[in-house]
């Protein structure tokens, strides 16, 4: 099956294709079976590759396909091939699984929309990029396999196109990636030109042997990579745009913030980890801008209204929460939870879709209440889903894999306390918001007439992530418990191994009683605040605290006010090219010229004899000047 | 022999469609058809069945033998690709005017054919008397092409656009007969011919003198900013197929002379004043891109994203070694055709709702989903997506550069960023948003789909597999020697 690795992005490419080419042709249940189908057949190949891939293991523990040479300049000649080593199989697992039970789930929230085949071509061209992306062996087809991601996640936010707030979420998100992935340009330029090449380990070989540790081109490259990541992450200071993705259908919402697009950024550093450890200053900053993007978000997500952005808000947090493993050099922990997430994070979505399609489209939770009878399915999603983001101790994913980044914020070799504490710190805000959204939406004074409950399509998707949400931690459980850390030992065959350096007062044993601990005070304040039997007002106070949270620390302000509104203002000044003045001014000169030139010929004699008198003076003049000049 | 053919092809062709007209109405159509179809079929011949030589095909006669002036045509793997996208560009235009042009058909298509006779000579000349024929004759019939089919403002257009080619041109003129006489002088021999007049010994004053006479020319006709201001307004006005023409063809003579003459004739000048130059670029892409933002037409917002491509084109040429070059190439063939499907939809857009403003379009989504997908397409081509044409070009021009000029090259690739922006503005206030005047408006005929459709896949042939093109590209000598005589890094291209 490994030799078959290219079938895995062309399915979907190919059946995007012929949903974008004869879409409208086709009735909705073949449009339906080839949108889901093609990701479900595009999972079976993966799932085959690596169980092959697990039971003869190729040496080197990784193979490649090369497919063929995109172009050959000047001894520059990137190939277009897929490398598959486990961080690209773990990746390709989540993104085809994940992405197989979001298409199917969209198969019944789609139902009734026009545009049913085209929302089929889009998700498909999405799988399909982010495939192109974890596979690519070398940065160039990654980067084509990143502006598919982009512009397919542009395409979706604003696939519900008639309402020009949509488009407006769209366009942001496309223009503030874009800025990310100019950056990344940059950095592609300066490792092909210093570097030779941009096949990834080959590049990351030459790396290690040519760039000492923190050089400054190493530090140079590794911060122009860290633009593209955040950009594509929705990590500081790029980070505006994900909350108004939420703007496309619900299933996007899954899609672009479990199994592609976020994650993107956090595949590409640790893809690129030998860089990254070659520049500690930036690999500081990348905990850094982690632990910060995920404090901040995780304020906002307790302040929202909406049900979609606290979800948004809470992807950024988490993904804050990778960034801060990957900084501290915890590669495998952030995949780890980069996985653990993507289930979880689905699950959570796609229930909020079945809320939110009972609910009448009306996304506010202050309008919610009770659902947890008309709408067990959901219920249950959001209390597996949300447990698991909280880190409900021993039982859900989500609690293992932010056990391990705490623990290595701790005990790695550029772990320290502090981020340790902030970690912590999240994580408590982290349970509150989470069961903060649950008491509110499924808790409370019931809600009769709600317009929809799930068919078994759209149940049977969430019932398997809810599985997953459950099982998907015991992959990798601490070895202080009784537990194998498996997926570790995995992927530490290719990403490098973090030592821990810091046995101190901190064991793991103490961080996961720390972090179960984070976990209640969060659920208990929840209750206390809005617990059932709390009266619900309809605008929650409104103090300047609140208002800075719920406007997500007022980025969007800022930015406003120092790039949009400049730029607006300059552009809208100058329609007219200003460099043609100079044009349209010579024309005018020489029409001015011609005019008065025009009145020396008026027919009269005395006119023409003055002319000729005065020009005869004039030479003269200019005849005697000149003599005298020269022979004077 | 088959050169002059493709010459004379059109030539006779538009005689033959200027009086079919009068016989029947749509047979000067048929006839142009014909005629640019069977040069394409030629070219394609002659691309599949190329030697490995320095001129793959060559056809060199005595003309004017006591000025030493030559009928002398060749062809190379760069102008046989660029011959292959005039012919195919050629044929578009023909079928985009199927239902636009109704007033003078045969006089249109004699026109049409002429212009693209006259490009097809000047990718074939190798003798620069013979040059500057064709390079005059491409302006006459475009003339009328904008003045006779243009829009409203088609005559300021059309004027504004023969004086600044004419007066550019004049002053190549200039630097060609001067340099002929400098020859002459050193060799005893008259000759208009390339391969004498390359190796013509020069002060480098002088050199210099020549390469900015020939310069005035190409770079009114690529165009480079600050001389960039007819294209708007000709662009704007022309009818599509005059829109086509030029930004697939017109501006690509003028890379196309800078590659070919000014880069051999003038190594050492070009070397000194790359600097200038690829600062002229930068400033093109990121002024033509701005600009572009900020047009309420259609039209014109295309015409000038154009100048901001061949900024990236302006770079590339400069910049001193193969990758950059070679990027250069895939954005001339890329930009040809994305643009031109540009053009061909605002032109599409402009033939149903009569007008081109943008404010007066949105949500055409809801009433012509295929037209406005492949509106998307073409967009997302032209702001350089991965995966199609322009993205290789522009890529390649950028990492040549960035050996050149680290910082130059920072400042292009902003240039990414305000093509967001401007094709953000297209898709939102065309393509997406609500549907506020209420159109409904017929999506792509059968014709129209023909036309897109192998446009869409000559771009993802260029941006998947763009080597076939490359691989052309290298055979051609000037690439050659560029690279051996103006390599601005020692340790540059070639040595890795």
């Amino acid at each position: 099956m490994l030799s078959l690795l290219w079938l895995i992005p062309a399915i979907p490419f190919a059946s995007a294709a012929v949903l974008a080419l004869f879409g409208s042709r086709l009735s909705r249940r073949a449009a339906g079976c080839l949108g889901a189908g093609s990701i479900g057949i595009s999972a079976l190949v993966a799932i085959l590759a690596a169980v092959e891939f697990l039971v003869s293991t190729p040496p080197g523990n990784a193979t490649t396909q090369h497919l063929w040479t995109w172009m050959s300049v000047g001894g520059f000649r990137p190939g277009l091939g897929l490398y598959f080593d486990p961080v690209a199989l773990v990746m390709v697992l989540v993104v085809t699984f994940v992405g197989f039970l979001i298409h199917l789930y969209s198969v019944e929230y789609m139902r009734d929309d026009d545009g049913f085949s085209r929302f089929f071509a889009y998700m498909n061209l999405f799988v399909a990029a982010m495939l192109t992306l974890v596979l690519a062996n070398n940065l160039l087809l990654l980067y084509l396999g990143w502006e598919g991601v982009g512009l397919c996640s542009f395409l979706l936010i604003g696939f519900w196109y008639r309402d020009p707030a949509n488009v407006r979420a769209a366009n942001k998100a496309f223009l503030v990636t874009r800025i990310g992935d100019t950056a990344m340009a940059i950095g592609l330029f300066l490792i092909a030109t210093q570097l030779g090449t941009l096949d990834i380990q080959e590049a990351m070989h030459r790396a290690t042997a040519q760039w000492s540790a923190g050089s400054a081109i190493a530090i140079a490259t590794a911060a122009l990579l860290l633009g593209g990541a955040v950009g594509k992450s929705a990590q500081l200071p790029l980070q505006t745009w994900l909350p108004d993705a939420m703007a496309g259908p619900t299933p996007t919402s899954a899609l672009i913030h479990a199994a592609t697009m976020v994650t993107a950024g956090v595949y590409l550093i640790a893809r690129t980890s030998a860089l990254f450890t070659l520049a500690p200053p930036v690999q500081f900053a990348v905990a850094l801008i982690g632990a910060t993007t995920m404090l901040l978000s995780a304020f906002s997500a307790m302040a929202q209204r909406d049900l979609k952005r606290v979800l948004a808000y809470s992807t950024m947090s988490q993904i804050g929460y990778m960034f801060l493993a990957l900084g501290l050099g915890a590669w495998s922990a952030a995949i780890f939870h980069l996985m653990t997430h993507a289930f979880f994070k689905a699950l959570l979505f796609l229930a909020a879709g079945v809320v939110i399609q009972a609910m009448h489209h009306d996304q506010d939770m202050f309008h919610m209440g009770g659902l947890r009878f008309e709408l067990p399915v959901a219920f249950w999603s959001f209390v597996i889903g949300g447990s698991a983001l909280a880190g409900l101790p021993l039982i859900t994913a989500g609690f293992f894999s932010k056990d391990l980044i705490l623990w290595q914020a701790w005990a790695g070799p550029n772990g320290n306390g502090w981020f340790w504490i902030i970690g912590l710190f999240g994580a408590a805000l982290t349970s509150f918001y989470t069961y903060r959204m649950i008491l509110l939406v499924f808790f409370g004074p019931e809600k009769e007439d709600l317009a929809y409950k799930p068919g078994p399509v759209a149940a049977i998707p969430l019932v398997v992530l809810c599985v997953f949400s459950i099982i998907g931690g015991y992959v990798d459980t601490p070895p202080d418990f009784g537990g194998v850390p498996a997926l570790s030992n995995f992927l530490n065959s290719i990403l490098p191994p973090l030592n821990e350096v810091h046995i101190g007062p901190i064991t793991e044993v103490i961080t996961a009683i720390c972090a179960s601990a984070a976990f209640a005070i969060g659920l208990a304040f929840a209750y206390l605040i809005y617990g059932p039997w709390r009266a619900r007002t309809a605008a929650p106070r409104e103090d300047l605290l609140l208002r800075l949270w719920y406007s997500g620390f007022g980025f969007d302000k800022l930015y406003e006010i120092l790039f949009v509104t400049p730029f607006q203002f300059v552009a809208r000044r100058s329609s007219s090219d200003v460099i043609d003045h100079i044009y349209t001014g010579i024309a005018k000169l020489a029409d001015l010229g011609s005019r008065g030139l025009r009145h020396a010929q008026n027919g009269r004699v005395r006119w023409y004899a003055t002319g000729v008198a005065a020009g005869f003076i004039v030479l003269f003049a200019v005849a005697l000047l000149g003599s005298l000049i020269l022979w004077g | 022999m088959i050169l002059v053919c493709l010459i004379l092809l059109p030539l006779t062709g538009g005689i033959a469609s200027l009086l079919a007209a009068r016989w029947h109405r749509d047979a000067s159509r048929w006839i142009a058809m014909a005629a640019v179809g069977i040069d394409l079929l030629l070219t394609v011949v002659l691309w599949s069945s190329a030697p490995q030589s320095r001129w793959l095909y060559e056809c060199n006669q005595d003309w004017i033998p006591q000025f030493g002036i030559r009928f002398h045509l060749a062809v190379d793997g760069l102008s046989l690709i660029l011959l292959a996208l005039t012919f195919f560009l050629g044929l578009m235009s023909v079928l985009a005017s199927w239902t636009e042009i109704q007033d003078r058909i045969g006089f249109f298509h004699f026109n049409l054919l002429w212009v693209l006779a006259g490009i097809t000579g000047v990718f074939l000349s190798l003798d620069l008397f013979l040059f500057y024929l064709f390079w005059e004759l491409m302006l006459v019939p475009m003339y009328f092409l904008i003045g006779i089919w243009g829009h409203e403002r088609r005559i300021y257009a059309a004027i504004k656009f023969f004086l600044f080619t004419q007066l550019s041109g004049l002053l190549m003129l200039a630097a060609i007969i001067t340099l002929a006489i400098l020859h002459q002088r050193s060799s005893g021999v008259l000759s208009f011919d390339y391969d004498s007049l390359m190796n013509t010994p020069l002060s480098s004053g002088m050199a210099r003198l020549l390469m900015l006479g020939f310069f005035a020319a190409f770079a009114v006709k690529l165009p480079a900013v600050p001389v960039h201001t007819w294209l708007p307004d000709a662009h704007t006005e022309a009818p599509t197929a005059g829109s086509v023409v030029l930004a697939g063809l017109l501006l690509k003579t003028g890379a196309y002379g800078l590659i070919r003459f000014v880069l051999p004739f003038f190594p050492t000048s070009s070397h000194e004043l790359a600097p200038v130059m690829m600062t002229l670029g930068v400033v093109g892409v990121l002024y033509g891109a701005f600009m572009a933002l900020t047009q309420p037409d259609l039209k014109r917002l295309v015409a000038y994203t154009s100048v901001s491509h061949m900024g990236f084109v302006l770079i590339g040429i400069f910049a001193g070694n193969d990758i950059a070059l070679t990027g250069a190439f895939m954005t001339m063939i890329s930009h040809g055709i994305s643009t031109g499907a540009l053009f061909i939809l605002a032109g599409a857009l402009q033939h149903r709702m009569h007008t081109r403003q943008i404010a007066r379009m949105g949500g055409l989504w809801e009433t012509m989903p295929a037209l406005s997908g492949a509106g998307v397409f073409f967009v997302m081509a032209s702001v350089g997506l991965p995966g199609l044409g322009d993205f290789i070009g522009e890529f390649l021009v950028l990492f040549g550069a960035y050996r050149a000029s680290v910082p130059l090259t920072a400042i292009a690739t902003l240039g990414i960023i305000a093509a967001t922006l401007y094709g953000l503005k297209v898709t939102s206030q065309v393509f997406q948003g609500p549907n506020r005047h209420n159109w409904r408006l017929h999506d792509l005929f059968a014709r129209e789909w023909v036309i897109i459709g192998s446009m869409m896949a000559c771009l993802l042939w260029l941006g998947l597999y763009p080597q076939s093109f490359i691989r052309m590209f290298q055979t051609s000598t000037t690439a050659s020697q560029t690279i051996a005589s103006a390599s601005i890094s020692p340790d540059g291209a070639s040595s890795r």
